[in-house]
């Protein structure tokens, strides 16, 4: 058949795996936004404690395989009494993984804004809270979106793994498609393209949009 | 004497704004101020001048705790600083008690860090609302009669990247102005500017002089302003005062020779 | 932990021990496809034919923004299509060192460019070939900013041979999902693959890390 036959028959396929892929990319992006942020800031943390919790599910998160941290969320968080269901186990995954990666992003950034500023805000006596709110953390969310945008990009891509735990994602119909025909080019290659699509057309417009808005918004475009 | 052992309290009819009571300060092995004595009454500007390395700018910032103590006490306003009272003893101040004690100082930077997010007007009135608790319109009207002191009222929807450096210095000048503090530290404010803007810079502080209740406290490379202005001028050299007295003295006449090798090498490089 | 059996435990350990090894040499293979290939890709963007650059360009761009897995299993089954049988193993490696090879061809290119353009002037005026150019003074100093990026992705490929296990490789996680269905006993497969994964990957990463130091200082160059 042709491949304009082929996507007319199985178009809707892709389209719904498609749509899922979206879902699972922005909750885990949400999710990893969050977690990034406050284990950014305890990294920051004077506290002993506090930055020890932090680095230690920094380095855990980092150091395994997002796989093997899919598989044990999935299948052994249940043992210990969390049953998570397919999909919420997949983003979930995902999310925290990237989660570890953005808060070094993070930390970064803070760390980048210049000392004058934190001098600045203690002679207006500022409290440290305010200071980090006020005027550190605005300034760095400046500084770390052009590494989240590949982070956004590297979050698309894990998802394609939730199709392991039979999340029917992209990846996942696509799977399907070519036990069903055996047309593996047709099918693999779809799946690719849209994945492609939605990294270079969607995400990083997106990404390069939301920069240029922050930028205006802190008067410096 | 220890820390301890130091009075809790200045009291009396001549209590300075200002006092460095016995005040070290090292890093590693290097002493950066060395056993420092200096009084600094309400209302008197004093411009602190001397080689790089002498500690000049280590005084101020001491004073804006954004440095830690090694020895000794600084008071404000007969109250410790850097220190406060428990059990009829001085201890090391924690940190709710230097907040309290640091709202009577501002400080102005030699690069200005302006917040770069904000307008000049929101610059001005970020403190005061965050801090002092101001209403947004108690907090504008505050600042727009600051900008407009500084002759800076038309830019005060500006970000800071549009404005020169004399114009960001002076909306730092407005800025720590708004909080209202007794003692106003100037960090070498014109070091970093273009040689055309020194001027309104300076011109802003002589105002601040004339004008305004504050106990000032100047490091500086500008000899002749030093001279114009304060009511004292201090020489730093290796962590002490080698000499202070009033401008005419001191330029005019400088007693210790390290003075007047400075002043001469000043001279010749101006 | 609840139910945690340390004799069952140390029963599949030896297994997953293997299957480590089987893992290393997995990302070692594609990490050496990966090195090469990947020097390969960034030299191709610097020819003067610029449509070998736009080709190899978009290539690069679409293998980076497209996941591993979904390669994988492109390449594994791509083959048959036309009647080629690809195995696992070589499917495996073919797709992850193409992968890794997009990736480091970034880290090249940025490492090259790093270098002042005087270096390339001062080659032309010797009228030095470009082969020479190349390997004995522009590389020279594009490795040290290229360092940790290789270093990155060389753990990054480690970690990323889990995915061979789709495609029936028995690296570590293929094996512990053997044991799983085994013994219906995920527990403790599952969280021994994860500690073996931080027990290479974060001393790995450490050492990587003063390794790139020892470069900086023996080349010479400070910083």
């Amino acid at each position: 058949m042709s491949y304009g036959d082929f996507l007319a028959v199985h178009g809707t396929r892709f389209l719904s795996g498609a749509i899922i892929t979206a879902e699972q990319t922005v909750l885990a992006a949400v999710l990893a936004v969050a977690i990034a942020l406050v284990m950014g800031l305890m990294r920051l943390s004077g506290n002993v404690l506090i930055r020890g919790v932090s680095t230690v599910y920094i380095e855990i998160f980092r150091g395994t395989s997002l796989l093997v941290q899919l598989y044990w969320i999935f299948f052994v968080l249940p043992l210990f009494g969390i049953p998570l269901e397919k999909f919420t186990a997949g983003f979930a995954a995902v999310g925290m993984n990237l989660g570890a990666y953005g808060a070094e992003v993070v930390r970064g950034a803070i760390q980048s804004v210049p000392r004058g500023q934190y001098e600045a805000a203690l002679a207006l006596n500022m409290s440290p809270a305010t200071r980090m709110r006020r005027i550190i953390l605005p300034q760095a969310l400046l500084i770390m979106l052009p590494p989240w945008g590949n982070l956004m990009i590297e979050l698309l891509k894990g998802t394609a793994l939730v199709s392991l735990i039979s999340v029917a994602d992209l990846m996942f119909e696509a799977k399907q498609i070519n036990a069903t025909t055996f047309l593996s080019i047709q099918a693999f290659g779809t799946a690719l393209v849209i994945y492609y699509v939605m990294a270079r057309f969607l995400i990083t417009p997106f990404m390069r949009w939301l920069e240029v808005f922050m930028a205006r918004k802190m008067g410096r475009a | 004497m220890s820390a301890r052992d130091y009075p809790l309290q200045l009291d009396g009819a001549d209590v300075p704004m200002v006092r460095f009571a016995n005040v070290t300060k090292r890093y590693g092995t290097l002493t950066v101020l060395d056993a420092l004595d200096l009084d600094i009454s309400a209302n008197e500007m004093v411009s602190i001048i001397g080689p790089s390395g002498s500690g000049k700018t280590t005084v101020l910032r001491m004073l804006m705790t954004l440095e830690e103590i090694d020895d000794g006490v600084i008071y404000v306003d007969g109250t410790p600083l850097t220190h406060m009272a428990q059990d009829g003893r001085l201890v090391r101040a924690n940190a709710a008690h230097m907040r309290k004690q640091r709202s009577n100082i501002g400080m102005v930077f030699q690069h200005f860090n302006l917040f770069p997010h904000m307008t000049a007007l929101e610059n001005c009135m970020e403190a005061p609302v965050q801090v002092l608790g101001l209403t947004k319109d108690e907090a504008k009207a505050r600042s727009l009669e600051l900008l407009a002191m500084v002759g800076l009222a038309d830019k005060k929807d500006q970000h800071p990247s549009r404005l020169s450096g004399g114009q960001q210095q002076r909306v730092a000048i407005a800025r720590a102005l708004a909080m209202r503090p007794k003692v106003m530290l100037l960090d070498e404010v014109t070091s970093a500017l273009d040689p055309e803007v020194i001027g309104e810079v300076l011109n802003v502080i002589r105002q601040l002089n004339s004008e305004h209740n504050l106990t000032m406290l100047m490091v500086t490379h500008q000899m002749g302003f030093a001279k114009e202005i304060s009511d004292r001028v201090c020489l730093f050299y290796d962590g002490k005062i080698e000499e202070q007295g009033p401008p005419q003295e001191i330029f005019g006449s400088p007693k210790k020779e390290r003075t007047q090798q400075f002043l001469s090498a000043v001279l010749e490089a101006g | 932990m609840f139910d945690w059996r340390w004799d069952f435990a140390f029963e599949i350990m030896p297994r997953l021990l293997w299957a480590t090894l089987n893992t290393l040499l997995a990302a070692g293979i594609g990490y050496g496809i990966a090195l090469v290939l990947g020097l390969v890709f960034a030299l191709a963007q610097r020819t003067r034919f610029a449509s070998l650059t736009f080709i190899v360009r978009e290539l690069v761009e679409f293998i980076r923004s497209t996941p591993l897995v979904l390669q994988i299993f492109f390449v594994f089954y791509v083959g048959p299509q036309f009647g080629i049988r690809l195995s696992p193993w070589t499917s495996g490696m073919i797709a992850i060192g193409l992968h890794y090879a997009a990736y480091l061809s970034e880290v090249y290119r940025a490492g090259i460019e790093s270098v002042p353009r005087g270096q390339w002037e001062a080659c032309w005026a010797l009228n030095l070939s470009a082969g020479r150019t190349y390997f004995r003074i522009i590389i020279p100093q594009a490795l040290p900013a290229s360092l940790p990026g290789m270093g990155n992705y060389m753990v990054g490929i480690f970690k990323d041979t889990p995915m061979l296990s789709v495609i029936g490789v028995t690296e570590l996680m293929h094996t512990a999902n053997a044991l799983g269905s085994e013994t219906y006993r995920f527990l403790e497969p599952y969280t021994l693959v994860g500690v073996i994964f931080l027990a290479i990957s974060l001393p790995t990463a450490a050492g990587l890390r003063w390794f790139e130091a020892w470069v900086r200082r023996s080349l010479g160059m400070g910083r």
